[in-house]
């Protein structure tokens, strides 16, 4: 069963948080994603560029409107996700309590999918 | 006197039927849920077959292979589905109905008991109390879940226990049902780390079940989750608690009987229930051969223990009391943990250090304004006493409660 981990955490921008946090991140983003990898549970992840970069469409009266920054203002943003496939919610909670987001008072929504994509094909998710 | 004792016995057959009934369902709701996390379906399966057996049992007694009984009724009402369907075929269905020319109703195909034996249904249970206790449960829906899919209470039945629109219940207990199934909570014990949280999520929810009807005897909800209680105990086979709790829910009901609400400590003993106090010291006696330091529900069913020795001995063993209402404050502290305390230190000491122990900010909550009026009428400070029985008597949801609490409230006149 495919559950999506969507992380969200406080953005805080690399010149605040200095050249040593910022490493100490990206190693434990790494470590972790070698761990789902051996584990041979990770379909995927990325990474997002903070929300200042993000662009927003809607369609007002038909419309295109283009609105620079994040569909929600919040104080924690969408920051990534991890596709992993595991047997159950138990098995998913218990990957999603390893990641690195957790650390960063963050927040870690574990989503079952409903169905996804193979080769552009939709495939249901068992 | 004779007819009296026979509408009791076959009170009790009926309700030792109802039982039955109710274990069997819930040993194939949880077979037949394991496999597809489907309890909806599962449920479906076995409903009317279920309801069949709850008006039958109690009268021709319950069948010899009970699990066996109820698969072959469920068949055969899917086959008479299957029947009226054939019927439906025969009759013009019109054009476009695709290549088998037009089939009706449900596909004879799955019987999901095929590949059940009869004869050895294994208990899963277990499983199924940790799926309903799941964290990722709602935890006010995990006793109304427990109760439906394990015990076979139907919605409107669980609504009225918790005073809810029918309607409403349902409603909740359809979307935890889809939640399990979606989310994919496992039918499957937790692992040794997860085990001893996930396990106080399930005594936890087995204890809402008797605290509903606190009042009830072994024929109600509380005789029901006593049970429920027990099977966990058993399938766990070395968890202190869980027999911890068996032993209090079964304590508690040996001193249970319908009528006049009369505290435990002045009931007269010959009413209870000596076998059911036997059988609960021998279920305490298991959890506290473990060893460990005693938990909650250890420490609860030992303070009952001590109020039924008094069968016994004649008197009640007040230090005994104090000591084990100390230890559950300092294992799991709450308020009416700490409320038990002060009224034991009323009796054991004065009624001045009971109101001294009482805890700070208990004002609206009954049993610390009942233990606060017993106290200050003891202290002699009636005119307190009686503002707070009327306070007590403002917050009490059992009619017997409030009837005791205004009898005492004249003795103070």
């Amino acid at each position: 069963m495919r559950y999506t981990l969507l992380m969200h955490y406080p953005e805080v921008s690399p010149e605040e948080l200095g050249d040593e946090v910022m490493e100490a991140g990206r190693q434990a983003m790494s470590s972790y994603a070698a761990t789902l990898q051996a584990a041979g549970v990770l379909i995927g992840a990325e990474v997002l560029q903070p929300s200042d970069a993000t662009t927003t469409l809607r369609k007002v009266d038909g419309a295109l409107r283009i609105q620079d920054g994040p569909f929600a203002d919040t104080k924690e943003q969408f920051g990534g996700s991890f596709v992993i496939d595991v047997p159950d919610l138990d098995a998913a909670l218990d990957w999603a309590g390893r990641a690195p987001g957790l650390d960063w008072e963050g927040a870690i929504e574990v989503r079952p999918g409903a169905t996804h994509t193979v080769d552009g094909m939709w495939m249901p998710n068992v | 006197m004779d007819a009296e004792r026979l509408t009791d016995a076959q009170a009790a057959a009926a309700s030792a039927a109802e039982h039955a009934a109710r274990s069997s369902y819930g040993r194939l709701v949880a077979i037949l849920a394991a496999g597809t996390g489907d309890l909806a379906l599962a449920e479906d399966a076995l409903g009317d077959a279920f309801a069949t057996a709850l008006a039958r049992w109690p009268e021709s007694g319950v069948p010899e292979n009970p699990e066996g009984w109820l698969i072959a009724v469920a068949r055969n009402r899917r086959r008479d589905v299957w029947k009226s369907a054939d019927v439906r075929r025969t009759e013009p269905l019109g054009d476009g109905e695709g290549r088998d020319g037009g089939r009706a109703g449900p596909e004879p195909a799955v019987d999901p008991f095929a590949d059940l034996d009869p004869w050895r249904i294994p208990d899963r249970r277990l499983e199924l109390l940790f799926a309903c206790a799941h964290p990722a449960i709602d935890p006010e829906m995990r006793t109304p879940l427990m109760l439906q899919v394990v015990l076979g209470f139907e919605a409107a039945r669980i609504a009225r226990a918790y005073t809810v629109p029918a309607a409403t219940m349902a409603q909740r207990l359809v979307r935890s049902k889809r939640r399990i199934a979606r989310a994919g909570i496992p039918f499957a014990l937790p692992d040794r780390r997860a085990m001893p949280e996930r396990l106080d999520a399930v005594l936890e929810a087995i204890y809402g079940c008797a605290a509903l009807t606190w009042r009830g005897d072994a024929a109600s909800l509380a005789g029901e989750a006593a049970e429920l209680a027990l099977v966990t105990a058993d399938l766990l086979g070395d968890e202190p608690e869980a027999w911890g709790l068996a032993a209090r829910l079964t304590l508690g009901l040996a001193a249970r009987r319908p009528g006049p609400y009369v505290p435990l400590d002045e009931q007269d003993p010959v009413g209870w229930d000596a076998r059911r106090i036997d059988f609960g010291e021998t279920l305490l006696g298991r959890a506290q051969a473990r060893g460990a330091v005693p938990g909650r529900f250890q420490l609860e069913a030992a303070m009952y223990a001590v109020h039924l020795d008094r069968r016994r001995t004649g008197v009640l063993d007040l230090a005994a009391l104090r000591t084990l209402a100390a230890a559950l404050v300092s294992v799991a502290p709450s308020l009416g943990a700490e409320v038990a305390l002060a009224a034991i230190l009323g009796r054991a000491e004065s009624p001045a250090a009971g109101l001294a122990a009482l805890p700070a900010g208990g004002e609206r909550f009954q049993s610390w304004q009942a233990t606060r009026a017993e106290l200050l009428a003891r202290s002699g400070r009636r005119a307190e006493a009686a503002e707070a029985y009327d306070r007590a008597i403002a917050l009490s949801d059992d009619d017997d409660v409030r009837v005791f609490l205004r009898g005492r409230r004249t003795e103070l006149a």
